[in-house]
């Protein structure tokens, strides 16, 4: 149970200003999710040909330019590009997954949160508040970004457990709700190849649109499959390298408020969040129906 | 709607940035609650003039979050914007006017009293109904009517999928098209005295439409007794 | 379920040498299926789990000897008081005994035994929880302290009634149905549970198992923001769980902005629901107590968000018990009508009339109750005399109470509170499993540490 929330900028004035705005909407998200907060920036894409990766360390002194040093012997080229609280962003000549794997392999005691051009995803358990404080997210800048606050359900608060979920490239979930047949779906998944960090049904939604789309279908076909292969209550906001996208399940119970001006697309659980962007008063806003994909992107039609 | 004609001054004024949801609901719920009340910047805050039990006018200016107006008895609350879920929650009297839209279980389990929709209402619009009338000018979404048992449903608009899901005795009237009727819920004829009540209470919500266009749906009542055959239903 | 006889030598009826029964498709089983099959409908009925699950009776007292110390009964005091509510509310409730009596409805039960439930818990201090029909002005008048239900149904919801009451508990589920709804059937729906619930009378009542305008625990803390607001933060705020998911579905309660939690074991009772539903769902109150006290630990909130309990409470052991486990109070509701005078030797003849005997009566669905209890027939409810069923629950509140603070002293307790998990012992390893107290005479608790 959660609160989710994106947001989309049309303008180069909202671009710089994403993460201000994003942090004031995590903070009206606060009461309805206390125990993690979480947000995907999609911004400064990696050169091409290399990736960019976000890192978690639980460690005090993590060593981000050791890190930085071996990836670019194993890989040819590589540099640290920020350090935020506990994370911290690279990128790399190769592939994205040569270097999950290779982290995998030489890095267990790291948490890889995203992968792929533009990505970058912070999660990190405490009170919201306190994320927007540690991580600086009023100065982050960027097209678009997906935010999340958790209150757990059934599974532990930790970071790892925390939202979004990224199982694919430049491709994060965060989700609001309870999913009912989870359990199963994660063994099938894994037997697919997928991987998981976690007990976390939301995790697992995630993988499933992975799994999807690896096999050829588009995010708005994967999506649809949910309403098939999900089974319980969810409001979805997906993040991709274009814009995001939102689902909610058939029998609609989860909230969900989406909102437009000439500067953005938002999207929330509740309206409070989206009543502090600028120019909100005069938004249109209506509320998803249940069981229809709806997307934002440079590249699609709203 | 009606051009608005000027009116008195407030007798009272809350700005939300300012003052507290508590202080605003514990006012009104004293002898302060009395003729014209304003609320400005609500921001989308939940639980506005709740469990208000007076004759006063409260006229909140902006977006309202959760339970606006819940359990209202006998005070007129008008909200010049949107409202989140259950606005007007188990109304007792009185009125509630959303000049906007409103989010899902708008006037859940409401019992008496009447809402006006002038924009949309979206999923379970006047779920659990017991008593109060609801008039939509615009379209409401799916499971509207689910469980209502008595009070009127008016949408001038469309209805979503599963309209009356279970219905008892509460009486709906729809001008638009209805995706898909709920389990019990079948069409009804509209006798002389159903477009009175239509007519009366549109008239009501000072919305105009020409109750000939109103299709009534109403409970079959097959659920009203468990029979096997209806199985496949439940 | 079938009345099966047994003869004088606990022999079952009609056997023979020769003769085995199936285990599996016992003839409790075949009769089962032979009704299925000739009324194409589950078996609705009453009471709560009548198949044997670990419980208190599991559990045994480590009473004071020489390296603990007792204390006299009447002169040192064993206190028994409670407050709920501590949290939020300006107005908690206070409690003389730690045994609270349970939601039930009027409708469920007629309006004499409601009187009679009030009458009875004022007396010795204590509260009354009204049910799935709302609040009678009888139950107000006669309950001193009475909690009212917030169901899904909303069956006579009104915000007077609200502010009347001394507490509000917010039902998500309860032990004997935990993820169903109310159910009332239409011979029970007589004219004035009609009114009072707003349906045709005699019709089967059909009840939501969600709330209409909140799912999940971050909206649910939303709407105990608006009753807040409508009783101006005066009065508690209880949930009501029904336990299987109990550690998550406590530390949610807490999050969502609970005062109290109530936990209903699979014991519990109910007026009327599906037998399937009552035997196979949920969790015994005795696994479950210590998942709730788990999670109000983990969250700093043990005694600070109080946790009541029931499902199964019968004596002052069981209420000692619950205690010990980190429960701050019980409460009863099978008991306190078998107390009014349900399922009672002299109704036998009436019972064997309507297919039934004495201490096999469940089926308070069909209301037609001889002891006057689960009925809305105005000539059977007028049997049961509110002022004497009034004291034969103080009396029994009386009891249990005592029972408990028997318990508490041998223990060396001067308060019922002091009373720990330390101070238990189990007799079974399922038992010592689900409550977490070592196996009788070892160290050993399966799954928690080595067995030495």
């Amino acid at each position: 149970m959660c609160g989710i929330a994106g947001l989309y900028t049309k303008t180069d004035a909202l671009r710089s200003q994403l993460g201000l705005h994003l942090a004031a909407m995590l903070q009206q998200l606060s009461d309805r999710g206390p125990d993690s907060a979480g947000v995907a920036f999609y911004r400064d894409p990696a050169p091409d040909g290399w990736c960019k990766i976000s890192v978690h360390s639980p460690a005090q002194t993590p060593g981000w330019d050791e890190l930085a040093d071996a990836l670019a012997r194993r890989f040819g080229d590589a540099s640290l590009t920020g350090v935020r609280a506990t994370h911290a962003t690279f990128v790399v000549a190769a592939a994205a997954d040569e270097v999950q794997a290779w982290l995998r392999a030489e890095h267990p005691h790291l948490t890889l949160m995203s992968a792929g051009q533009t990505i970058e995803i912070y999660k990190e358990a405490g009170l919201p508040t306190d994320f927007v404080r540690r991580f600086d997210l009023a100065a982050i800048e960027g097209s678009h970004a997906l935010g999340h606050t958790r209150m757990a359900t059934e599974s532990r608060v930790t970071t790892e457990h925390s939202h979004p979920f990224s199982t694919g490239l430049d491709l994060c979930l965060v989700h609001n709700g309870s999913l009912s047949n989870h359990n199963r779906l994660r063994s099938v998944l894994r037997k697919e190849g997928i991987h998981f960090q976690t007990d976390n049904d939301s995790e697992v939604a995630a993988g499933y649109l992975t799994w999807r789309m690896a096999q050829g279908a588009t995010l708005e076909q994967a999506l649809e499959g949910c309403l098939e292969d999900l089974d319980g209550f969810y409001t979805f906001a997906v993040g991709t390298a274009d814009g995001f996208a939102v689902l909610r399940d058939p029998i609609a119970c989860k909230p969900a408020v989406m909102a437009e001006t000439d500067e953005w697309v938002a999207m929330a659980s509740e309206y409070r969040a989206i009543a502090v962007l600028p120019g909100a008063e005069d938004a249109v806003s209506w509320e998803p129906v249940p069981g229809r994909v709806y997307s934002w992107g440079t590249a699609l039609v709203a | 709607m009606a051009a608005p004609e000027t009116t008195p001054a407030a007798a009272l004024s809350f700005d939300l940035r300012a003052d507290s949801v508590r202080d605003l609901n514990r006012r009104l719920h004293g002898p302060e609650a009395t003729g014209r009340i304003r609320v400005v910047n609500p921001d989308g805050r939940h639980a506005l003039a709740v469990g208000v039990d007076a004759e006063c006018e409260v006229e909140i200016e902006g977006h309202v979050g959760y339970y606006c107006a819940g359990m209202n008895k006998r005070a007129t609350i008008r909200v010049r914007g949107n409202c989140g879920v259950g606005v007007a929650e188990n109304m007792m009297s009185g009125q509630v006017i959303v000049e906007g839209s409103a989010s899902q279980a708008a006037g859940a389990t409401a019992r008496g009293g009447l809402l006006v929709i002038h924009g949309d209402a979206s999923a379970r619009c006047g779920i659990s109904l017991k008593g109060a009338d609801i008039v939509v000018r615009g379209s409401v979404g799916h499971m509207s009517g689910f469980m209502a048992q008595s009070g009127c449903l008016v949408v001038c608009g469309d209805a979503g999928e599963a309209l009356g899901d279970s219905l008892y005795e509460a009486r709906l009237y729809v001008r638009g098209t209805v995706a898909g009727l709920g389990a019990d819920c079948v069409q009804k004829e509209m006798r002389e005295e159903h477009v009175t009540q239509l007519r009366e209470l549109l008239a009501a919500a000072d919305v105009e439409a020409d109750p000939s266009q109103f299709t009534r749906y109403g409970s079959a009542r097959q659920l009203y007794n468990f029979k096997i055959d209806n199985v496949g239903v439940y | 379920m079938s009345v099966t006889g047994n003869g004088h030598n606990g022999t079952p009826r009609g056997w023979q040498p020769g003769l085995r029964e199936s285990a599996t498709f016992d003839r409790d089983t075949i009769a089962d299926i032979q009704r299925a099959a000739r009324e194409g409908i589950y078996d609705i009925r009453g009471f709560g789990a009548k198949r044997r699950v670990p419980h208190f009776d599991d559990l045994l007292f480590l009473g004071a000897s020489v390296s603990r110390y007792p204390l006299e009964g009447y002169r040192e005091r064993c206190a028994t008081d409670v407050t709920i509510g501590t949290r939020f509310a300006s107005e908690p409730i206070h409690l003389d005994i730690p045994i609270t009596i349970a939601g039930m409805s009027f409708g469920a039960l007629s309006g004499q035994a409601k009187e009679a439930l009030g009458r009875g818990a004022s007396e010795v201090g204590t509260s009354t929880t009204t049910g799935d029909g709302g609040m009678t002005p009888e139950e107000r008048e006669h309950s001193t302290k009475l909690v009212y239900q917030l169901l899904p149904s909303r069956y006579g919801m009104n915000p007077d009634d609200l502010r009347r009451a001394d507490a509000i508990e917010i039902v998500v589920g309860q032990g004997a149905k935990p993820g169903g709804g109310g159910m009332l059937l239409g011979h029970k729906i007589s004219d004035r549970v009609a009114e009072m619930r707003d349906l045709p009378k005699g019709i089967d009542q059909r009840s939501a198992c969600r709330h209409p305008d909140w799912t999940g625990p971050d909206d649910l803390e939303i709407k105990i923001q608006e009753l807040r607001e409508i009783t101006d933060w005066r009065i508690p705020i209880y949930i009501k769980v029904g336990a299987t998911r109990t550690y998550f579905d406590v530390a949610l309660a807490v999050k969502a902005g609970a005062d109290a939690i109530v936990l209903d074991g699979m014991q519990g009772g109910t007026a009327a629901t599906q037998d399937v539903f009552i035997e196979h769902v949920g969790i015994p109150i005795l696994a479950a107590i210590p998942q709730a006290v788990e999670s109000l630990i983990e969250l700093d909130m043990h005694r600070k968000v109080q946790l009541i309990v029931s499902g199964g409470i019968r004596t002052g052991a069981d209420v000692a018990k619950a205690l010990a486990l980190g429960a701050d109070a019980v409460s009863i509701g099978v008991a306190a009508l078998i107390a009014l005078g349900d399922n009672a030797p002299e109704h036998d003849a009436q019972y064997a009339e309507i297919g039934s005997a004495a201490g096999y009566y469940d089926d308070w669905q069909a209301g037609r109750d001889p002891a006057g209890i689960s009925t809305q027939e105005p000539e059977l409810a007028a049997r049961l005399d509110p002022v004497v069923g009034g004291r034969r629950l103080a009396n029994y509140l009386r009891t249990l109470t005592l029972e408990t603070q028997t318990l508490a002293r041998a223990c060396g307790k001067s308060h019922v509170h002091n009373l720990e998990p330390e101070d238990l012992v189990a007799l079974t390893i399922e038992a010592s499993a689900m409550a977490k107290v070592p196996l009788a005479g070892t160290n050993w608790i399966p799954g928690l540490s080595p067995l030495t």
